[in-house]
């Protein structure tokens, strides 16, 4: 990693949604890029380091995107702090590189002319100006900088050459000796200004820029067909069931591949190391604390890889069209529809896919409820009950039982979901629906491989290294729960009965006695907090049975004599909304940068289960099933 | 609806005879069905949206484009209730909730 140079260039890279811009900034940064966050807020910060044509450095800062600099989300908050140089911990930039989508060019003129106003040297890049030749929109550049008072200059991010250019306008500009710069004549804009600087762009965009008399159709053909009301439905429900089969199919080999891994360097140190605490601590503290993190990856990877291209593409803002209001009619955001599919084959990558969502309120809301998909996790625990207490017996000649069990837990997480997400608009935010919807909807562009790489790789690092420390260190306390005290010399019963987790297991027995539960399922909670499908191994280590994950039947077998019917079914109830995965509230701590929305989330689901748990139950003894 | 309707063939249809016709009166765009195409006449929020003032809304519409004298083109319509909409402002697509459309007004 370069070290930040105070001769370096402080170079801010400015735009618009959908300008390209981060495109660009890859292209310009490549791999000498860093991904950290704003000192005390969740905003992302992206810099990188680039050489111009006269190989001075240049620290280059991708700012959010942004329409104006009034600061309406966190993230344009920033972006317009770092642009007055307001943020305490930002020396404010030395110029502005600011970047306009050269096909679409209204809106970013008008932020071009209030970035004016903040009178700091400036560069506007006309993006993607190959797509605008193409199109046969023809622009002056001389004109363009003229009436603007800016100086101009084109790039395509995917072509070198236009980068050179853009590096010796770069060194032109800033190499200039520093003149006074005037202080900042910015004001926050009223509707009166926004007004008048928009006529100023249309005024410009007049003067320097003639449009083919017959513009490209080709986004609205397309669009005839993908926001259709009836085939625009189906190519978006063929689209995410390709995805979501994606995540689960091509994930899982993978996946077994990294848990083979990380089951084989277990076992390996379990030879290596003596028998004792610290053969247990590196084998099940370590080894399977750190692989139970990242065996989520390859999940992660696949599912952001749709997103990544979906969005580059633009349709991502079209899918969100499409489910507005059928996600509205539970207030949540049409962006919403994304993560919380993800969030069947796992909650962490939907909770992380939810930074499409601009609106911070829609995306806490989509955060909150996205624990309540079903999750590949809960598969495990679902298929073990169902088959030890589920007759396997048609219903209407054609539908099996356990098979309409499986599929009404699979509702119930849905239905709560969306119940929850009412609650919270009524609860949280005092409304009934959500905040205007508005969002333009990009022109289609072929997505760029090494942009799209290079943003897959960055969640990924985002993903270890983030969740990864506070996962781990989860993984390390529940650990240490299920392994002291040590059983005293000769015990026959299982290690876990004389540990923590079983007097905090007997501890909350009683408490968890009215929904049915044994002390054996409150000590087996206690590790399953872990991950839910641990709980499966925990049982069996309960029940004192040998074997792990192979003698998943046994324990099938075992639980079928020893718990009753009643138990059973509180026992799924239970799990359909229990908060039952470390790993998903540390990520809901990372991504909502706090611990706040993780207590919520955790308490909430925590009540729900215990109050579903005990309907469950009592129905089920009401109706003889003790 | 029948009202509606009449005043969009109203404004689509050409004017049978200038000099005896009044101007055509402004609708909303929240109204416009799909492949209306007109002018925007005014921006006129009517209150506060859910918590979101009306200058806010005000100027969020600015931003995206939408100011008086723009070309409008109403694209798209979704596939509940017809809503929300994509309209073609000046070369940009902006898809919105009618809710917010009728602050649009068009001529």
């Amino acid at each position: 990693m370069t070290v930040t140079d105070i001769n370096d260039w402080r170079i801010a890279l400015v735009g618009t949604p959908n300008s390209g811009k981060t495109a660009l900034f890859n292209a310009l940064t490549g791999s000498r890029q860093k991904v950290a966050n704003y000192a005390g807020v969740t905003v992302e910060r992206k810099s990188g380091f680039l050489q111009t044509a006269s190989g001075h450095r240049v620290n280059l800062i991708d700012l959010p995107g942004t329409y104006s600099l009034r600061g309406r989300s966190p993230d344009e908050e920033i972006a317009r702090d770092v642009i007055l140089g307001k943020f305490a911990s930002e020396a404010p930039p030395d110029f502005l590189l600011c970047v306009a989508d050269a096909t679409n060019l209204r809106v970013a003129l008008r932020l071009v002319i209030e970035l004016k106003r903040v009178h700091r040297p400036m560069l506007l890049v006309l993006n993607m100006i190959d797509i605008a030749r193409r199109r046969g929109i023809d622009i002056d550049l001389d004109k363009l900088s003229a009436e603007l008072g800016v100086p101009v200059v084109t790039s395509t991010a995917v072509r070198r050459a236009g980068i050179e250019d853009l590096l010796r306008r770069i060194d032109a500009i800033a190499g200039k000796p520093a003149e006074a710069i005037a202080a900042s004549e910015w004001t926050v804009p009223a509707a009166s200004d926004l007004r008048a600087a928009q006529r100023e762009a249309d005024r410009v965009i007049r003067a320097a820029v003639s449009e083919p008399a017959k513009p490209d159709t080709w986004t609205t053909r397309v669009d005839a067909v993908l926001l259709h009301p009836v085939w625009g439905m189906i190519v978006l429900l063929v689209l995410l069931f390709v995805m979501f089969q994606a995540v689960f199919a091509w994930a899982q080999p993978v996946m077994d591949l990294i848990t083979a891994g990380f089951d084989a360097l277990g076992a390996w140190t379990a030879t290596v190391l003596p028998e004792g605490l610290l053969q247990s601590f590196v084998q099940n503290g370590v080894i399977s604390g750190v692989g139970s993190v990242i065996v989520f990856l390859p999940q992660i990877l696949v599912l952001f890889l749709f997103i990544l291209l979906l969005e580059d593409l633009g349709y991502m803002a079209r899918a969100a069209f499409l489910m507005d209001r059928i996600m509205g009619g539970a207030g949540l955001h049409g962006r919403a529809f994304i993560p919380l599919l993800s969030s069947f084959a796992c909650a962490i990558p939907g909770i992380m896919a939810t930074r499409v969502i601009d609106n911070k309120r829609d995306r806490l809301t989509t955060i909150m409820v996205a624990p309540l998909m079903t999750c590949s996790a809960r598969i495990p625990v679902y298929t073990l009950i169902i088959a030890a207490f589920v007759p396997d017996r048609p219903v209407l000649g054609f539908l099996g039982l356990q098979g309409l069990v499986m599929f009404g837990l699979y509702a119930t997480g849905i239905v709560s979901a969306l119940a929850v997400s009412l609650a919270a608009n009524h609860f949280f935010w005092h409304e009934s629906a959500t905040p205007p919807f508005m969002l333009e909807l990009p022109d289609y562009k072929l997505p760029q491989l090494r942009s799209v790489l290079m943003n897959l790789y960055q969640r990924a690092m985002a993903f270890l290294k983030r969740a990864g420390t506070t996962i781990f260190s989860m993984m390390v306390l529940i650990w240490f729960l299920a392994s002291f005290p040590r059983p005293p010399l000769g015990a026959t019963e299982p290690a876990i009965d004389f540990s923590l987790a079983a007097i905090i297991g007997r501890w909350i027995e009683p408490l968890l006695a009215p929904v049915g539960f044994n002390w054996q399922i409150s000590v087996a909670l206690i590790p399953g907090m872990a991950a839910r499908e641990v709980a499966v191994a925990s049982l069996g280590t309960v029940y004192a049975i040998e074997g792990g994950k192979e003698a998943v039947e046994q324990v099938g077998q075992a639980l079928a004599n020893k718990w009753s019917l009643a138990t059973a079914l509180a026992f799924l109830a239970w799990y359909v909304f229990a908060p039952q995965c470390a790993s998903t509230l540390a990520v809901i701590k990372r991504e909502t940068g706090g611990w706040r929305w993780m207590w919520i989330t955790f308490f909430y689901m925590l009540s729900m289960a215990y109050i579903a748990a005990f309907i469950t139950y009592h129905i089920a003894l009401a109706l003889g099933w003790g | 609806m029948s009202t509606l309707t009449a005043i969009m063939m109203d404004i689509t249809s050409p004017a049978t005879d200038e000099s005896t016709r009044a101007p055509p009166a402004a609708v909303p765009l929240g109204l416009a069905h799909r492949g209306f195409q007109g002018r925007i006449d005014a921006i006129a929020v009517d209150g506060d949206h859910l918590g979101v003032s009306a200058a806010e809304i005000e100027r969020r519409l600015l931003e995206l484009g939408i100011v008086e004298g723009a070309a409008v083109h109403v694209l798209h319509e979704g596939p509940i209730g017809r809503d929300p909409i994509a309209v073609r402002v000046n070369g940009t697509t902006i898809a919105l909730r009618r809710r917010e459309a009728m602050a649009i007004l068009v001529v």
